[in-house]
């Protein structure tokens, strides 16, 4: 296989996946501020979402206030957004029609002509009357993907490269929602002191025993965290109890069952990485069995929680290095020593 | 009353699925099954199928890509465009593709012979045939390939030439090209989109096959590698993705199960071309190139160019990779070098021509210019270099203002351009939303030459969407047509 056809399996990969993990966050996020709320929170809510995807500045350019309406404009439709749904399902197309002679016309066709009606579907009549709608519809393309991949692409670097592009962006998206999420819970602002401690934690199936405002919140906060993961269901699947934060973090980040938790997604990796390697020396080899390791064997308990964001800006660097790495040794190497959130801009180093 | 003059321009236009007479308009023989078919469907039927192929072609992606000033800034797709589809066969008989055929392997033959020649000894500029100046002076003549020894001398192995029918039924070639000539993939989609809408006229009328096109040109390219290997390998060399024929580029590689790669994908070393891997070097024995001779090598060529390989052309020379089509070809395509291709036919094969050339002036020479000028609103006049029915002169439908310009251009350059008849293009049905009307038609046949000879029997019918207008470009407002050779 080609270099440059790594490369764009890869980085068409991410960008599907980029576009579902922001319309899913996103419609999470729209979901939770109709709550009844107070202004500044619902701009601070918003603001973070910004800062999740380090867009805050791009944002500021654009537009001062910050409303739910416009990042959610400017995190679907603006061009001039990197990160955009409208820019990620652009960028999926065109690395696909790059190599649309070696790709299973089914899947050219597929991602082509989601394209061609993206323009409908976010059109302001149906994106202002349903958001959701525009939204879903994102989240639904993209598993059509993966469902074409698994139904079409040959298994072999075609598949093997596809999902390695897939787990790490799955894997960077995860990390980045938790990362924010606890980043929020410390803030004082906006989380009173006292509920901070798992033991006030709100039963899941009596929502009667709510008393306080302040715990109503805490509870529809870390649904919409879960929500922004599709891991809602899977968590009361799985621990059958009341939402704790500590739970929220054992299920993100080292839950075997669930298919976005960071041992999932860098287990996955490990795996990709490993068949498409020609020789033991690859660094990258050796660099994702060590971050998957130091997922898997991290004991998750109140004491983790207390000092999560550590690891999390650990394990986000890691991954970005483990990204620098990765292409240049199977692919293309970046220009930048970004995950890929910023430019997309790639040349040969040579 | 616009319309009307420009109708009656001609007094007579052959068409290519009836024959008009006293007692009427009637189907001609080889295409009374197809029509009788026709007659049978209902026009909501057939609405609908139009309907139906534009989706077809959009989804799947058959565009072409719009370049220079005409991009649309922030409208990211609509750069891309499909190329207008017509629903109604063009139909030729077996009878007329055979001679078509013959005339066309003749016309290769002789092409190629010149290219070895001219490329050598230059004996047809020394027994006076072609003047000297109009090959040595011209842009497309490689210095670099005066005694390259190609395997086999072959030169053009896949070139398209572009015929039209006048009111006398016969064809006459309007273009050799043989350099990157496109259209071959829409060729092969129409026929899929074709019988995937019309299963049932495929029934009444037997079509001789085309699919297995990709196939023929794969074993074409194979034979032609150097190297002694069970399986050579063969890669189509794009430009990228934002070239406008880029579909085709993907398209064949597809098609033909080959690897689609860009100039910085291949490497040279030792005067051996290799393709980056992700599994290492790979060595690249055929090139079927889809990128113009001047950027193929930074070294020898264009220095600029970053879209092609440097290095590339010591390996061509060396023999040790082959391209397809040859580096140079394009003296043989020239709009001022055709003219001289029936004296070609005379001089290398001693064999009088079966296909005609369109009476052509070249405005280099002064006689002919001189007709021009005095003729030019009956003529129609083209740049020597120019493509795509761009800044082309159609005199008996041009405005004072353009003739004048026109004028003005030939006579200082007279060298840029020829000037030809215009032709009364023959005719075909075309479906519309306001019914069947009839539109001029001009033919592009797909050639492959080598060891073997192979013309695809078909070839992609330009039709011109406008009224009475004779430009068929896709640039230009103008769709295809599937073409068809009856079997029966």
């Amino acid at each position: 296989m080609l270099l440059r056809t790594a490369d764009n399996l890869y980085w068409m990969a991410r960008h599907m996946e980029r576009a579902e993990n922001t319309a899913r966050l996103l419609n999470a996020q729209y979901q939770f501020s109709l709550l009844p709320k107070e202004q500044r929170s619902v701009s601070y809510q918003w603001g973070k979402v910004l800062e999740l995807f380090e867009l805050k500045d791009i944002y500021k350019g654009i537009e001062k206030n910050i409303s739910p309406h416009k990042v959610v404009e400017f995190m679907t439709i603006e061009q001039s957004n990197p990160s955009s749904v409208v820019n990620s399902m652009w960028n999926a197309r065109e690395s696909a029609r790059s190599m649309r002679g070696v790709i299973p016309t089914d899947l050219w066709e597929m991602i082509n002509s989601s394209w061609l009606e993206f323009e409908n579907i976010f059109s302001e009549n149906i994106r202002l009357r349903d958001l959701e709608k525009s939204l879903r519809w994102v989240t639904e393309k993209s598993y059509s993907f993966r469902g074409v991949l698994e139904a079409t692409m040959p298994r072999n670097e075609f598949l093997f490269f596809t999902k390695i592009g897939m787990y790490f962006e799955r894997a960077d998206n995860t990390a980045r929602i938790l990362d924010i999420s606890f980043d929020m819970m410390r803030d004082e602002s906006y989380f009173s002191k006292e509920e901070l401690s798992p033991r006030e934690d709100v039963v899941l199936n009596d929502l009667e025993m709510i008393s306080s405002n302040q715990a109503n919140k805490n509870f529809y906060f870390w649904v919409t965290v879960l929500r922004s993961l599709s891991a809602f269901e899977i968590y009361r699947q799985v621990f059958n109890d009341k939402i704790s934060p500590t739970k929220v973090a054992e299920l993100l980040i080292s839950r075997k069952d669930f298919p976005r938790s960071l041992l999932v997604c860098l287990q996955g990796l490990q795996k990709h990485l490993q068949r498409v390697s020609t020789s033991d020396k690859h660094l990258s080899n050796r660099l994702v069995t060590k971050i998957s390791a130091e997922v898997f064997y991290q004991t998750i308990n109140e004491e983790f929680v207390a000092c999560i964001r550590d690891f999390l800006s650990q394990f986000l660097h890691n991954i970005d290095y483990l990204g620098n790495v990765l292409s240049k040794e199977f692919l293309i190497p970046m220009v930048s020593g970004d995950s890929g959130n910023q430019t997309l801009i790639r040349t040969i180093d040579e | 009353m616009n319309n009307k003059s420009k109708n009656n321009l001609f007094k007579k236009i052959s068409d290519e699925m009836f024959i008009t007479s006293n007692v009427g308009r009637s189907a001609r023989v080889h295409c009374g099954n197809y029509w009788e078919w026709f007659l049978e469907q209902s026009k909501n039927d057939m609405h609908v199928a139009r309907k139906d192929a534009n989706l077809l072609y959009k989804k799947f992606g058959v565009t072409y890509t719009i370049t220079g000033g005409e991009i649309e800034k922030n409208k990211l797709l609509r750069n891309e465009r499909i190329i207008p589809f017509d629903l109604i066969p063009r139909i030729l008989s077996r009878n007329e593709w055979g001679k078509l055929e013959e005339g066309l392997i003749q016309r290769i033959y002789a092409i190629n012979a010149f290219l070895q020649d001219a490329y050598h000894e230059g004996k047809i500029f020394s027994d006076g045939i072609i003047p000297p100046e109009l090959i040595y002076q011209n842009s497309q003549f490689r210095h670099q390939m005066i005694g390259c020894n190609l395997p086999d001398n072959i030169y053009a192995h896949i070139s398209g030439t572009d015929l039209i029918r006048n009111n006398d039924d016969n064809f006459y070639v309007l273009e050799d090209n043989l350099r990157v000539p496109s259209g071959i993939s829409y060729m092969l989609e129409n026929r899929k989109v074709m019988m995937r809408l019309f299963p049932d006229a495929f029934k009444r009328t037997k079509v001789a096959p085309i699919d297995h096109y990709p196939d023929l040109l794969l074993k074409h390219l194979k034979k032609t590698a150097t190297r002694i290997s069970d399986n050579p390998n063969v890669v189509i060399l794009t430009p990228g993705q934002y070239n406008s024929a880029y579909f085709e580029h993907s398209y064949l590689a597809n098609q033909m199960g080959i690897e689609l790669v860009e100039g910085q994908d291949l490497f040279v070393v030792d005067n051996k071309v290799y393709m980056k891997t992700t599994s290492g070097s790979v060595r690249v024995d055929v090139i079927y190139r889809r990128l113009d001779d001047d950027f193929l090598d930074p070294l020898f060529f264009r220095p600029d160019s970053v879209l092609g390989v440097p290095g590339i052309f010591s390996a061509i020379k060396d023999r040790s990779v082959i391209i397809c089509n040859a580096v140079g070809t394009g003296i043989a395509d020239d709009k001022s070098v055709y003219p001289y291709v029936p004296d070609m036919i005379k001089y290398y094969l001693g064999e009088e021509p079966l296909l005609r050339n369109v009476k052509t002036f070249l405005c280099r020479n002064k006689r002919h210019k001189n007709y021009v000028l005095a003729n030019l609103h009956k003529l129609v006049v083209k740049k020597v270099h120019g493509a795509g029915g761009v800044g082309m002169l159609v005199g008996p439908l041009a405005g004072k203002e353009e003739l004048l310009k026109f004028k003005e251009a030939i006579s200082n350059n007279p060298e840029g351009f020829i000037a030809q008849p215009l032709l009364a293009l023959s005719t075909s049905p075309v479906f519309t939303s306001a019914g069947v009307v009839s539109r001029h038609v001009d033919l592009r046949s797909f050639t492959l030459h080598g060891k073997d000879n192979i013309i695809i029997p078909g070839g992609l019918t330009r039709v011109a969407l406008k009224e009475a207008s004779v430009v068929v470009n896709s640039s230009q407002g103008g769709g295809t047509k599937d073409t068809w050779v009856s079997w029966s």
